[in-house]
């Protein structure tokens, strides 16, 4: 591949970023930042909205959103907290029933989106509140509080908890899982038939339609992915803490979107990277964690961050319209 | 020779709407068919039924002389109906490549997956390219950067790779210039000499004249006739399409103007004249 490509693609932007903000807290906050328990910490700040980040950006390229992630994780922690806290169930049971409840959530957003040809945007802002609002009212139907914590002895001797527990190879599983999730998935996206039927789907509906992908399937599948990843994280969560909280997972489906803008994906679809979104949560993790470091508060966090998204924005927009007009 | 492609007595409503009425219509392999008429006359409609995205009122569809029942686009597709629709179904934002095989994805197997085979697929478009006289310096690049008529040829030689036996195409030299409008005609030229069915949705009676055999002209949703090039010629089509009537009306109305501001409206009507030659 030549540098001009290199240029072109929707990651770009994003990688040299990373690498910019990596320079500048390594030489800012050097000491704690690039110790081995500080480049932990960033990268599981990191992993944790990049979980989410990876499959967000698949559906925002197929041209759709998901704002019901964040009120999905605190959905799947009650499930599973409840269901082994209050029901006695094993918990293996509780993790697969909490996936199954996700994958349904998802077809029911993909399904109401493609039915009421309506914007993916609202439905899912209804879903959201939805979700959290049903979460908070059964767990206070059930149980009088809004946490329920004491899950930690329930994990040992489940077939199911080590794949969600734990830190093979000294790193947390959540790393593990973010860094395998964007490698399956951006390769699928660039490799397999899906992936061109997901940019497909994004880029003009209905021309996909005409000859014969299947749009509807497409993105119903990706609002079930969605769903389901933001499931994961929320059992990776509640083993980690052993305990789940209804309101958990506010605003990360903001996050999730910021970094999938960031890492180059278009709000209106048809363009992206599933790779570039994996950088976009790396670069929120590491000014998240970087400015502990640093002797700046953390209060000014949410103003990088918006401050970062506006320039991500334009930055993208400049690289793609080169895109268009190198030939 | 039978008919590709043979519709008898189509009729489509929408609602209350007639937007078709009793079009008989044949389209022969290697012919080029001009469907003529102007804006609203029914030619978006009658390609719709063609190309599986409606389906007729009333009247009977055959093809290959057997009665069809299109129920998508896809479905037509996959029987050799190929359609290029006016705003090409192309993705600005994607590869020519991923365009090209936009739904027929070449596969090779990797254990169970089905994994897209992107070396085959940039190598069969650049050849398709290159057959039909386009040179791309990289089939990677996004479409976006292609021009109007590069576009209308890839889509071409998308058709045609995959087998199309009619190709339907939609005002295709419409929004092009002179030389790239040229080019798209050579294309329709190439596409009817392999044998294929052309029908060639047009209001350009010039871009119609240069390629076609023959020529359907609709007005309002119905049909003035099917003539061979032999039968007819350019003026009589030019004629037909505007509605010969209203164009009459035109004139008495361009006339009672005159008699008012009689230096302007000759100018005018000078102008006019000039123009629909």
């Amino acid at each position: 591949m030549n540098f001009k490509k290199l240029l072109t693609r929707p990651e770009f932007g994003a990688f040299v970023a990373a690498v910019g903000i990596f320079v500048f807290f390594a030489a800012v906050a050097g000491e704690g930042f690039l110790s081995i328990s500080g480049t932990i910490n960033y990268l599981e700040v990191a992993a944790q909205v990049g979980i989410l980040a990876v499959s967000v950006s698949l559906l925002m390229i197929a041209g759709e959103f998901d704002l019901s992630v964040g009120s999905m994780i605190g959905a799947s922690g009650m499930i599973i907290a409840l269901a082994v806290t209050q029901f006695d169930w094993p918990l293996w049971l509780a993790i697969i029933v909490a996936f199954l409840f996700s994958l349904v959530v998802g077809y029911v957003n993909g399904w109401l989106v493609i039915k009421t040809r309506l914007p993916s945007f609202i439905i899912t802002l209804a879903s959201m509140f939805l979700l959290r609002g049903l979460t908070i009212g059964f767990t206070l139907l059930i149980t009088n509080v809004t946490r329920a914590s004491g899950l930690g002895t329930y994990t040992e001797g489940d077939f199911l908890a080590p794949l969600f527990l734990g830190r093979p190879l000294g790193l947390p599983i959540s790393i593990w899982w973010w860094i395998g999730l964007s490698l399956i998935l951006g390769w699928m996206l660039f490799r397999t038939p899906f992936g061109n039927w997901v940019f497909a789907a994004g880029g003009d509906a209905l021309a996909a339609r005409n000859v014969g992908v299947p749009v509807a399937r497409v993105k119903i599948s990706l609002f079930m992915l969605t769903a389901a990843s933001a499931t994961l994280l929320a059992i990776i969560q509640v083993l980690d803490t052993g305990s789940a909280d209804v309101l958990r997972g506010e605003q990360k489906e903001l996050e999730a979107i910021a970094s999938a803008v960031i890492g180059g994906c278009l709000l209106s679809g048809g363009y992206g990277s599933v790779y570039g979104a994996a950088i976009g949560a790396l670069i929120l993790g590491m000014v998240q964690e970087g400015i502990v470091f640093t002797r700046i508060s953390t209060d000014w966090f949410r103003a990088v961050l918006g401050g970062m998204l506006l320039a991500a924005v334009l930055l993208n927009n400049y690289l793609r319209h080169r895109a268009l007009r190198s030939r | 020779m039978d008919p590709i492609i043979k519709l008898e007595g189509i009729s489509k409503q929408f609602g209350k709407v007639n937007a078709l009425e009793d079009i008989s219509f044949q389209l022969f392999p290697g012919e080029v068919h001009c469907l003529l008429g102007d804006n609203g006359a029914g030619k978006s409609t009658l390609i719709k039924i063609l190309s599986g995205v409606h389906r007729p009122s009333r009247g009977e569809f055959l093809f290959e002389g057997k009665p069809v029942h299109l129920d998508s686009p896809r479905q037509a597709l996959d029987m050799g109906i190929a359609t290029v629709f006016q705003d090409l179904a192309m993705l600005s934002l994607m590869s020519i490549t991923r365009n090209f095989f936009l739904g027929r994805e070449p596969k090779k197997r990797l254990g169970p997956v089905q994994l897209f085979d992107a070396t085959y697929a940039a190598r069969i478009t650049e050849e398709e390219l290159r057959k039909i006289g386009i040179k791309i310096r990289d089939a990677d690049q996004p479409v976006g950067t292609l021009s109007g008529g590069e576009r209308q040829a890839v889509a071409i030689a998308r058709a045609v790779y995959f087998g199309a036996k009619v190709l339907i195409l939609d005002e295709p030299t419409s929004a092009l210039g002179v030389k790239e409008a040229a080019v798209v005609l050579k294309y329709i030229v190439q596409s009817k000499l392999k044998g294929i069915g052309v029908i060639f949705i047009t209001h350009n009676v010039h871009h119609a004249w240069a390629v076609g055999d023959t020529f359907t002209v609709l007005n309002r949703g119905r049909s003035y006739g099917t003539f061979k090039r032999e039968e007819t010629h350019r003026e009589n089509l030019l004629q037909m399409m505007a509605g010969g009537e209203e164009l009459d009306e035109l004139a008495v109305e361009l006339d009672l103007i005159s008699k008012r501001d009689p230096g302007q409206a000759g100018e005018i009507e000078h102008r006019m004249a000039k123009e629909l030659e």
